[in-house]
């Protein structure tokens, strides 16, 4: 590639100046060009799903999935209207209280959706602020290593089910155990995964600081911060889906409204189809919040080339 | 940094090593000799090229000289100062792009400015600048991916530049290009070495490369890297690399370097222990 090809960005402002801005054409034009950029991988998504759900019907038509046991989508996705009100998990034990009352079941279900996103975020909030701030520490002062890092390594094998019974002697019952056990169980591999990821900075960008006469702090706050960036936020995501999994087994602690109280309360009453409509319900959600994720990881990592169009080139 | 007793050197010299020895692990098992007793004097404004076998240590005298190393033995003087930390004055080029990638051109040149909180009106003034004598004044608000490896080190050139650097460390830094570029870029180097002033201190495996740029050539031998020999290159300038006698120069370098090859491949096959 020679310079003046590379210098020369006429084909691009040529195709931004065909239309005027502002016009109704733009707005067709661009979301036509939006729909051809991502509808094909909608439209796989939908098929990947769809195969997975058409698999399981047909299991079902020929008998070998018992509606009892497996319900077939078009069964726990159709009993929706009539599973909703067990999702009123914060009033339906409240003695003397008419069962008509309260959140009707549509509302119960939105409730209970935004009470365990909340707590996943919030969990992933505080998990990952500290995480960055413990793993730079670690590398920035060397005592610091010394005293921490063996106990994080020790402690970040702990499932997070041995934490459960901590959480409520510390916090009781309520959203502080139920973020606490998103935050214990995320913390320790977070910070790993940050030490790891300080290790991996090119060493000539932080030489190249270095010549300049950058103090170690600048180094830290304007080399190696951002360029550990791109692999954090891919920590953040994977650690989403672990948020994601705690929260389910901390919501089982008396929290109120919660998707892991629902599926206690579908195991209990042994309602597979309620079971299912969560696991679905769950697999939406997280695959929505990994999506907002990418989005963010696009707008604010401009830099970071996309490298799957060679990997489909093999 | 600045260490203020006197230089037991000239302090006119732009970059003075005595005896300088590099192990690297020194103390343990994969304690390997990098560099043994290097003597070298090299004069302000001077054009000198490391040449040498892969592995031979010339980049690693050259991170001592720019202060990212400290020498196991020996000392490295920059005019009154001893050589213990990095510092502006010496700026390092690297064969790979080591431009900041999340920050654009011109933030790219200025980030020694920054980093001492130079006003950003001031620092686009001295990016625009410095990119104007790499020939880049126009890539001032692009982005590092959008531009070509040739015009990548020609940015990386103006960073090191816009610090105003009395001594150019360069480590391959037209390795990675292709053949017409990197000839493009050594004629550029050339015009920029004469405006700046500075000394260069260029690291190259190419024979070609440090005949069309040399003063002078400090030839490497194999592992662990000595200074063979010091040949001056008194070819006139502008270089005619088709002329006799340049030919003969390289075919000079050719021999020097064929001895130490030879080494270096038995020694990596495992034919002789390492000296």
């Amino acid at each position: 590639m020679t310079d003046a090809a590379i210098a020369n960005p006429a084909p691009a402002a040529a195709k931004a100046s065909a239309v005027p801005p502002g016009t109704a054409e733009t707005w067709s034009t661009r979301l036509k060009e939006k729909l051809a950029e991502s509808g094909p991988r909608i439209g796989w998504t939908l098929v990947s799903v769809g195969l997975f759900a058409g698999i399981w019907e047909l299991l079902w038509a020929v008998g070998l999935a018992d509606p009892k046991l497996l319900p077939p989508p078009h069964v726990f996705l159709g009993a929706f209207a009539d599973q909703a009100k067990f999702f009123n998990t914060a009033t339906r034990w409240s003695i003397g209280l008419n069962p008509a009352d309260g959140p009707t079941p549509r509302q119960a279900l939105l409730i209970t959706v935004g009470a365990t996103m909340g707590r996943v975020f919030s969990g992933l909030l505080i998990a990952s602020v500290l995480a960055v701030a413990v793993g730079v520490l670690i590398r920035y002062f060397h005592l610091f290593e010394k005293l921490t890092l063996p106990t994080i390594t020790l402690l970040s094998p702990v499932s997070p089910i041995a934490w459960l019974p901590v959480a409520i002697f510390i916090f009781g019952i309520g959203n502080a155990p139920a973020i606490f056990m998103v935050v214990i169980a995320l913390f320790f591999h977070m910070v790993l995964g940050t030490v790891a990821q300080i290790d991996g900075v090119n060493r000539n960008l932080i030489n190249v600081a270095r010549t300049m006469g950058a103090t170690k702090r600048q180094i830290y706050l304007r080399v190696i911060v951002p360029a550990i960036l791109p692999g954090l936020l891919m920590v953040l995501r994977l650690n989403m889906f672990g948020a994601w999994m705690v929260v389910l087994i901390a919501e089982t602690t008396g929290v109120g409204y919660g998707l892991g109280q629902v599926i206690m309360l579908a195991r209990n009453t042994f309602n597979p189809s309620l079971v299912f409509f969560c696991i679905a319900l769950i697999g939406f959600l997280g695959f929505a919040s990994d999506w907002v994720l990418r989005m963010i990881q696009k707008r604010i990592l401009y830099w970071v080339p996309e490298t799957t169009g060679v990997l489909r080139g093999l | 940094m600045a260490s203020e007793t006197p230089t037991p050197y000239s302090s006119k010299d732009s970059v003075v090593c005595r005896n300088v020895s590099k192990v690297w692990a020194a103390g343990t098992r994969r304690a390997h000799e990098a560099l043994r007793d290097i003597d070298l004097d090299i004069s302000p404004g001077e054009f000198v090229v490391f040449l040498g076998p892969s592995g031979c240590g010339k980049s690693t005298l050259l991170y001592l000289i720019a202060g990212l190393e400290p020498a196991t033995a020996g000392e490295i003087w920059s005019f009154r100062d001893r050589v213990e930390t990095p510092s502006p004055e010496r700026s390092l080029i690297f064969q790979e792009t080591s431009l900041f990638p999340w920050l654009n051109v011109w933030q790219n040149v200025t980030f020694g400015h920054a980093i001492r909180g130079v006003p950003e009106a001031e620092r686009k003034a001295i990016a625009a600048d410095a990119l104007q004598r790499v020939g880049l004044a126009e890539a001032i608000n692009k982005r590092p991916d959008e531009l070509s490896g040739g015009m990548r080190q020609r940015v990386a050139v103006a960073r090191a530049l816009s610090m105003r650097p009395k001594v150019l460390l360069m480590d391959e830094p037209f390795a990675a290009l292709d053949v017409q570029t990197r000839q493009k870029m050594q004629d550029f180097l050339l015009d920029v070495w004469r405006d700046s002033g500075a000394s260069v201190l260029f690291v190259t495996h190419s024979i070609d490369e440090a005949v069309a740029l040399s003063d002078r050539i400090v030839v490497f031998t194999a592992r662990p890297g000595r200074i063979k020999t010091i040949v001056t290159n008194t070819l006139p300038r502008p270089r005619n690399l088709f002329s006799r006698e340049s030919e003969a120069l390289r075919i000079h370098l050719t021999d020097l370097l064929r001895d130490e090859v030879d080494r270096a491949f038995a020694e990596q096959e495992g034919l002789v222990p390492a000296a």
